[in-house]
């Protein structure tokens, strides 16, 4: 039986020592913010929504009012107030937003009024009413159609599946009605007001059906937009533009990401760009594209790259927006760089990766000077203990860096 | 139509309370058996009539109820204490409080007959031929778990037993399908569908129930209503609360839930009723969890602490049996606090059993995806060295 899948362990030791420093720095550092945040007092259990170490600590995140509103993204909102705020509050804020500039909107899935599953919700039957904030019986499929019938009224439907796993049973809702309302009915009808908030995504523990990302099923559906915010600031923008946005919007949010590190969000309304990619970092030998918890996995695993190959540039991209993906700003930087890597938390084989080595092969292919990589989960059912196998940690990304670069 | 079927029911339920022919452990010491009579407010019915109040029943039986109740709640404890120690970890739902739904289900069914539920499985699982061992391993994800450590929480099987189901409602249109198996291959046997007072509003319950009555299937859909479904109450989430009248069509009967002398009556009741052809049945398990919804939920924010305790101490199913032991002589005091005792080894070996096994092997990852001989020869990983052959 082969066992060449245990190759990252191994390839941890054959690491430059450098490098081995980094990850045993990495891991004592996990494993003090994790005592820290999580574990302090013995009877608790671990949250929900599991711990992604270092995020706090990443390049990514703004940590400052000056460095959160330096984005030309926020000009709108650039003299405005910012306030400390982690990525489930981000959501909430949003939602409040909405909910107050908009008299059609309402609230509801299961258990939201009460704050919901990961305390997003929170504070908002109270302030907007339960009329306007409210729980549904446990029935995704008419959560699904309920929002759908309410939108194509004009109003602004926002729906919270309690976990991704559980949109299966709505998937038919939103694959044949959401997405083919104004289609079918001749521009008549549309769903436009439609925005489906669902946590989705690994947590380190979820097993089966509390970790799966599923945005390569609805990403083959015309018709729909699919959206995963990486942080805090992006989180308000993008869910109010998704809510706002005239067609139906999937909005999954990485719910390891909910606690997981605070930015200085704007207090005020703004929308960050449906369909526009996002550089994190300019670049010039490689492009990386990924979007949601990933990125902080990839960000990592550059650093780790760049200890064993020093002076690498990369470009990293977060896509933000999975349907309709900016074909433009990866393929640009593709141009650019020549080579290629994408690396997602859904399983390899017709994960959204896919759709885009393929686009950028036709774009691109004269440019390339390597196979491109993608760095996916391994194509089998979400697995409880191995998880740690299963999705594309750092070391495989590290790898396929090298990969990529030694072509 | 209804009248007449009522007539036929009657006769039923007059068999259903005589000698229990169809028991499990069906005792030869007739001398041994006991008649208890149940409280007034055991059973409501629609549509049929309600199973007598009389129960016949052996001691060992009896004994046999007490034992596996007190085995069930020390197993959960143990489950709780292993979650807080962090060593099991993910999603832990424990069915503290309900333990007379599975306990009196199983005495009163055979192995022929089958059971599916939700995630709160641990106490079928134990009486479905689960050993307490393999369920504590599962929960640690440790390879003497009843799944290979695969799954964890909710995914555990017997041979009569299906499952075990994350996704809320799934499990009860799988049910109408083993259920029609059973009648296809002239099973006498039944299929009992379980599933809770959240669960009841899912879509695909109201499309299982169509099916079985069109087809008029052997299937017992038991709901077990425990008043919340995660934190919302059932007044909040169901227009009809009384679920055993959500049939429509299909008869019904609310059952006490918190005894589990109701419950065994209620499911022989509904066993003998399938399989003489009626067609489905269903149960409303009046019930109760002691905990949280899951480990991550302390259960005190949505019900208040003074309801708890009142159930805790005027319905406990395990009390409430034992009372009825010891005014029956079935068995003394002592005896008692000797199971009571022996439960807790039994347990706390298990425990130690479990956490001793090992993680599975890692190439468990990539195995029972596929029948092996279904002709899928690798599954692709990474890169192509990275494939995994068969
Ligand atoms: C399709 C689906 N939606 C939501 C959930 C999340 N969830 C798990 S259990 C539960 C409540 C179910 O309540 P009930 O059916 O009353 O069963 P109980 O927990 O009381 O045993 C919810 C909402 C899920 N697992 N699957
Ligand atoms: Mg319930």
């Amino acid at each position: 039986m082969s066992m060449t899948f245990l190759r990252s362990p191994r390839l941890a030791t054959s690491l430059s020592t450098a490098s081995k420093n980094f990850v045993q720095q990495a891991s004592v550092k996990h494993l003090h913010t994790s005592m820290k945040n999580q574990y302090a007092a013995p009877a608790s259990p671990p949250p929900a929504e599991g711990f992604l170490p270092g995020v706090a600590n990443s390049k990514l995140i703004k940590h400052t009012h000056h460095d959160a509103l330096r984005n030309p993204e926020l000009a709108g909102v650039a003299n405005g107030e910012t306030k400390k705020m982690n990525t489930f509050q981000a959501v909430n804020d949003a939602m409040g937003i909405a909910l107050a500039t908009d008299d059609t909107a309402c609230v509801f899935g299961e258990d939201v009024a009460f704050g919901g599953v990961f305390r997003c919700t929170m504070g908002l039957s109270e302030m907007f009413g339960r009329d306007r904030v409210f729980n549904t019986p446990l029935s995704e499929q008419a959560i699904a159609g309920f929002g759908i019938g309410m939108a194509a009224m004009g109003s602004t439907a926002i729906a919270e599946i309690q976990f991704a796993d559980y949109i299966f049973p709505a998937f038919d809702q939103l694959v044949n009605e959401a997405a083919k309302y104004r289609y079918r009915s001749g521009g008549e009808f549309n769903v436009g007001g439609l925005c489906i908030r669902t946590p989705c995504g690994a947590v380190g523990h979820g097993g089966h059906y509390h970790s799966q990302h599923p945005e390569a099923h609805f990403a083959h559906t015309p018709g729909l937009k699919v959206v995963v915010p990486r942080s805090p600031i992006q989180a308000k923008g993008l869910l109010l533009a998704s809510i706002r946005d005239r067609n139906p919007v999937i909005f999954m949010e990485p719910k390891i990401l909910y606690r997981a590190a605070v930015e200085m969000v704007p207090v005020g309304d703004y929308e960050l760009p449906l369909g526009k990619a996002e550089i994190l970092t300019q670049g010039k030998d490689l492009t990386i594209v990924g979007w949601g918890a990933q990125l902080y996995v990839l960000e990592n695993a550059i650093q780790l790259a760049q200890k064993k190959m020093p002076g690498l540039s990369v470009e990293l991209i977060d896509l933000r927006t999975i349907l309709p993906w900016d074909v433009e700003t990866v393929c640009n930087s593709v141009n650019k760089t020549g080579r290629l890597l994408i690396a997602h938390e859904a399983p390899k084989t017709q994960g959204f990766a896919a759709e885009i080595a393929s686009t950028v092969m036709e774009r691109c292919f004269l440019r390339l000077e390597a196979p491109i990589q993608r760095i996916c989960s391994y194509d089998t059912p979400f697995p409880l203990v191995f998880e740690k196998f299963h999705v594309p940690d750092m070391i495989r990304c590290a790898e396929g860096i090298e990969r990529a670069m030694k072509f | 139509m209804l009248s007449s079927q009522k007539i036929n029911l009657s006769k039923i339920a007059a068999k259903a309370i005589t000698p229990l022919s169809f028991r499990t452990f069906a005792s030869s010491a007739v001398a041994r058996n006991v008649s208890i009579n149940l409280h007034q407010g055991s059973f409501e019915s629609y549509n049929c009539d309600a199973p007598s109040l009389e129960v016949n029943i052996s001691k060992e039986e009896l004994v046999r109820m007490y034992k596996s109740m007190v085995v069930m709640r020390r197993m959960e404890m143990a489950s709780d204490g292993l979650y807080k120690a962090k060593l099991i970890r993910g999603f832990c739902h424990l069915c503290t409080g309900q333990e007379a739904v599975a306990v009196g289900m199983e005495t009163a069914l055979t192995a022929e007959d089958k059971i599916i539920t939700a995630y709160r499985c641990h106490g079928f699982t134990y009486m479905r031929g689960g050993s307490i061992t393999s369920i504590l391993a599962e929960l640690l994800g440790r390879k003497a778990g009843i799944s290979g450590g695969k799954g964890g929480s909710m995914h555990m099987f017997t041979p009569n037993f299906y499952g075990g189901n994350g996704i809320v409602g799934a499990q009860v249109p799988l049910g109408a399908g083993i259920s029609f198996a059973q009648k296809y291959l002239g099973n006498k046997a039944a299929t009992f569908s379980l599933y809770g007072d959240g669960a009841s509003n899912q879509g695909q319950v109201f499309e299982a129930y169509n099916m079985a009555k069109l087809w008029e299937l052997p299937s017992v859909f038991v709901c077990e209503n425990n008043r919340y479904g995660m934190g919302t109450a059932a007044n909040r989430s169901s227009a009809n609360t009384s679920y055993f009248k959500r049939g429509d069509y299909i008869p019904g009967l609310k059952v006490n839930g918190m005894d589990v002398l109701a419950v065994h009556q209620a499911v022989a009741y509904a066993k003998e009723w399938t399989v003489s052809g009626k067609g489905p049945l269903l149960l409303e398990m009046e019930t109760y969890r002691y905990g949280g919804h899951s480990m991550s939920d302390p259960g005190t924010t949505y019900r208040t602490r003074e309801e708890i305790q009142h159930m805790r101490s005027n319905n406990d199913p395990i009390t409430g049996l034992k009372q009825r032991l010891l005014e029956f002589n079935v068995i003394t005091e002592d005896e008692m606090k000797a199971i009571d005792k022996a439960a807790r080894v039994e347990v706390d070996q298990a425990v130690e059993e479990a956490k001793a096994s090992p993680e599975p092997d890692v190439d468990q990852l990539f195995t029972q995806i596929y029948q092996k001989e279904a002709g899928v020869k690798s599954l692709r990983g990474r890169e192509p060295e990275e494939t995994h052959y068969y």
